[in-house]
């Protein structure tokens, strides 16, 4: 039950460390520094490959490996999550942290931003008690001088005595530099700086030093390991035990030398609190007397501060969010109308061709292909694809921008209230891309409780899968001539409700099965970027549009097959399908839909996009009605079969809360580890919009 | 109460670190993040129902609730 080892963090990095070396002389590179500083950057640009980038921190959950070759050196660079510390509070820093110090990487690159140095350097400290074989990337130099901010890089190697490259991830600069640096560091042996911590401490490591050093013959780094072994935590004295195979703090030999050393530090007044306050207090002092003379802090730009209050105040900090939202809906909703027209004239003009080319065919093959498995791909195409492809960049850009932790930060009092977390917003802004990644990204909340609570209300927002159906239905039904503006507008009450819904949902659930108080929170609001449009523009397209036109060629084909089988097969008078909506139906009345509506979404739990084509095939199915041209046309059939504003109301609703596709669930599964959580993610969005539209329904039927 | 916290400083103002009172998880956090008794923060500004609020550390900006910069003693 819970969150176990295997489904997270270390989980993760199991399946970073499987990394083999392709030729004898490759080296294997891990890329570790504080969230947001660009590594996933750094790692595309080294390796070609395409992590997940954006300006937010937590984007990175689990690692990834890629291989770089460039003049005479190959390298293996893994991708590991952001961890400000080695002394690991969240699942992602104890992944990052098992894969620094027990990954057994040839080198660590530890990537820094130019203008936030003195924090990074607490990590690059940190990773010198580990290993000598570090090279320090400072990144993101580019902003950094538009700051005013220009770091002294030899100033920097020269104190650290560890190789140091400046780059500029995202355009390009300075990545040669880094592979040679980070051959060297992974080849040479250098001395580097080491943290001078307090007389008594520095007594208490060479106490254990010596003995340690025989026990662990160079596995870790002795220093590493006696400064852990006083601190005492026990998640860190786990993971050395598991790397080692052994209890290290149970060796007979060590138990001398350690309670000596312990009896050391009593004596000089240290608690274990204390102990540990003074390693970070040490720690940051090397930091500060280091960028003292490489990097100067400043403040952040007068304009940043500006535009960031702008985005927070309490009279503008909501209305610009929601008009963020409504404008990127409107967008979506006005250039889709123009591809869906052209998509669809292209695609069912090839549909007639191919009923043509099948001229000679059975009649119920060529039904089955061109009515059935043809016509629902076509759907999906020309009518659910083309908002995804326009609404998805879009969010990269807000999200590339660096907006999101605003939202986040707009909207955590209200999480707070509920027992949960105002990273949850960042979760459920990843859930409208898509759902699943949405369950994956709440690794990046630290409590388990507030953990689950994200994981479960997930699908309280509407996956891009989701959005074209919503569009459709409010364009044909709510918008009238009002025309996209409103559309738009409606839109976005409509996510509001949802996010309301997540409020009530993650409420109900911190008074319920997940009891408890919000736990303390930290977040880190990053500078904002200018987004790289054209990058982002050709990544949504490659990744999420391909991806989901691929989704839906195996999902759509073989419905729309099975449903135009059912249509025209007949047992006793009635077809198949009339058997199946006709026991449907008087269930699905109840809440305001039809059977077909219910069928097609239980039909679609693979994935959200088919509810909608499916639900068309089925009543075009029977042969009354044969096509449709667009959105009015599909008015016309769906009122033919029924459908009152009570029936597009409810289906909205439905549509909003239900349950999770199946890559969801199988996402939650394996993030949660339990059947049980598994089944209320299930329940508790489905009984939500059950309730809801039986509640409409009923209200309806009144008047 | 008379104890001057990260909370009692204005929005523009600065304050120096005293004492973090947290324990466990979330004080690694705020000493990870730089919040060592000497270190300076600024807060910048708040969030539309002034919880939580945003300070300056060491060049970042980091959101904490006011809960907890209540816990976090200015020297």
């Amino acid at each position: 039950m819970g969150l176990t080892a295997s489904s997270t963090g270390t989980g993760a990095v199991a399946r970073g460390l499987s990394v083999q070396k392709e030729q004898p002389g490759d080296l294997i590179v891990a890329l570790a520094g504080n969230p947001n500083v660009g590594k996933s950057t750094v790692f595309n640009a080294l390796t070609g490959m395409h992590q997940h980038t954006g300006n937010w921190t937590g984007k990175t959950v689990s690692c990834a490996s890629g291989i770089c070759r460039r003049a005479e050196n190959s390298l293996i660079f893994i991708d590991i999550p952001g961890a400000y510390s080695l002394l690991a509070v969240s699942a992602e820093e104890e992944a990052a942290r098992d894969c620094i110090c027990f990954g057994g990487a040839d080198a660590v690159v530890v990537v820094c931003d130019a203008g936030c140095l003195e924090r990074n350097l607490n990590l690059v400290l940190q990773i010198l008690e580990v290993t000598p074989h570090v090279a320090v990337c400072v990144n993101l130099l580019d902003e950094a001088a538009k700051r005013g901010i220009h770091p002294d890089l030899s100033i920097l190697e020269k104190r650290l005595g560890i190789p140091v490259a400046g780059t500029s991830a995202r355009s390009g600069k300075g990545l040669d530099v880094l592979v040679r640096r980070t051959a060297e560091a992974a080849r040479e042996t250098y001395l580097p700086c080491c943290v001078r911590y307090p007389q008594a401490v520095e007594d208490a490591v060479n106490i254990l030093e010596m003995p340690l050093g025989n026990l662990l013959e160079g596995k870790l780094s002795e220093r590493w390991a006696a400064l852990r072994l006083l601190e005492g935590d026990p998640k860190c004295l786990d993971a050395i035990a598991s790397f080692l195979g052994w209890r290290l703090e149970a060796q007979a030999a060590i138990q001398p030398p350690l309670q000596q050393a312990r009896k050391c530090l009593e004596d000089a007044g240290y608690t274990g609190q204390s102990f540990r306050d003074t390693l970070v207090s040490s720690i940051y002092a090397s930091a500060e007397d280091i960028c003292r003379e490489a990097a100067p802090a400043v403040s952040p730009p007068r304009r940043q501060v500006t535009l960031d209050r702008l985005l927070t105040q309490r009279a503008t900090g909501l209305p610009v969010m929601l008009l963020l939202l409504a404008l990127v809906f409107y967008i979506t909703i006005q250039g889709a109308n123009y591809i869906s027209d052209f998509l669809y004239s292209v695609l069912f003009r090839f549909g007639g061709c191919l009923s043509g080319w099948l001229s000679g065919a059975p009649w119920w093959l060529r039904g089955a292909l061109v009515d059935g498995a043809y016509r629902t791909v076509a759907w999906i195409v020309s009518v659910m694809l083309p908002p995804m492809a326009i609404f998805f960049p879009l969010f990269t850009l807000l999200e590339d921008l660096g907006y999101l932790p605003r939202v986040a930060f707009n909207l955590d009092n209200a999480f707070r209230k509920c027992g949960a977390c105002g990273k949850q917003s960042l979760t459920m802004c990843m859930g409208f891309g898509c759902n699943a990644a949405g369950v994956t990204g709440c690794r990046i909340i630290d409590s388990r409780r507030e953990r689950l609570i994200a994981v479960i209300t997930n699908a309280f927002v509407p996956c891009n899968g989701r959005f074209p159906a919503l569009i459709a239905i409010i364009s044909m039904f709510f918008a009238g001539t009002a025309g996209n503006m409103a559309a738009a507008g409606i839109l976005t009450l409509i996510i509001a409700c949802g996010v309301g819904m997540t409020f009530l949902a993650s409420g109900f659930l911190s008074a319920t099965v997940l009891k408890g108080v919000s736990s303390a929170m930290a977040l880190e609001l990053p500078p904002f970027r200018v987004p790289q449009i054209g990058k982002v523009i050709i990544r949504s397209v490659f990744d999420r549009t391909l991806f989901v036109l691929g989704r839906a060629l195996v999902v759509a084909a073989p419905t729309g097959l099975v449903i135009w089988t059912l249509a025209n097969v007949s047992a006793g008078d009635m077809t198949l399908l009339a058997h199946l909506t006709g026991f449907l139906d008087p269930i699905a009345a109840l809440f305001g839909l039809d059977g077909v509506l219910l069928a097609a979404f239980i039909l679609a739990l693979p994935a959200n996009e088919i509810v909608l084509p499916a639900a068309v095939m089925a009543y075009t199915a029977s042969g009354a009605l044969t096509g449709y041209e667009n959105l009015a046309s599909l008015k016309t059939l769906l009122t033919a079969n029924g459908w009152t504003w009570v029936t597009a109301v409810c289906t909205l609703i439905f549509f909003m809360f239900h349950w999770p596709c199946s890559t969801t669930l199988l996402t939650i599964r394996k993030e949660t580890g339990s059947v049980k959580w598994t089944l209320i993610s299930f329940l508790l969005p489905t009984i939500c919009g059950l309730a809801l539209c039986f509640l409409t329904a009923g209200v309806a039927r009144l008047f | 109460m008379s104890e001057k916290t990260l909370f009692s400083i204005p929005v523009g103002a600065v304050g120096t670190v005293g004492d973090v009172r947290l324990s466990g998880a979330m004080r690694r956090r705020l000493l990870d993040l730089g919040l060592v008794p000497g270190a300076q923060v600024t807060c910048l500004y708040a969030a539309p129902s002034g919880n939580p609020r945003a300070y300056l550390i060491r060049g970042s900006v980091i959101a904490l609730r006011n809960r907890d910069a209540l816990n976090v003693a200015l020297a």
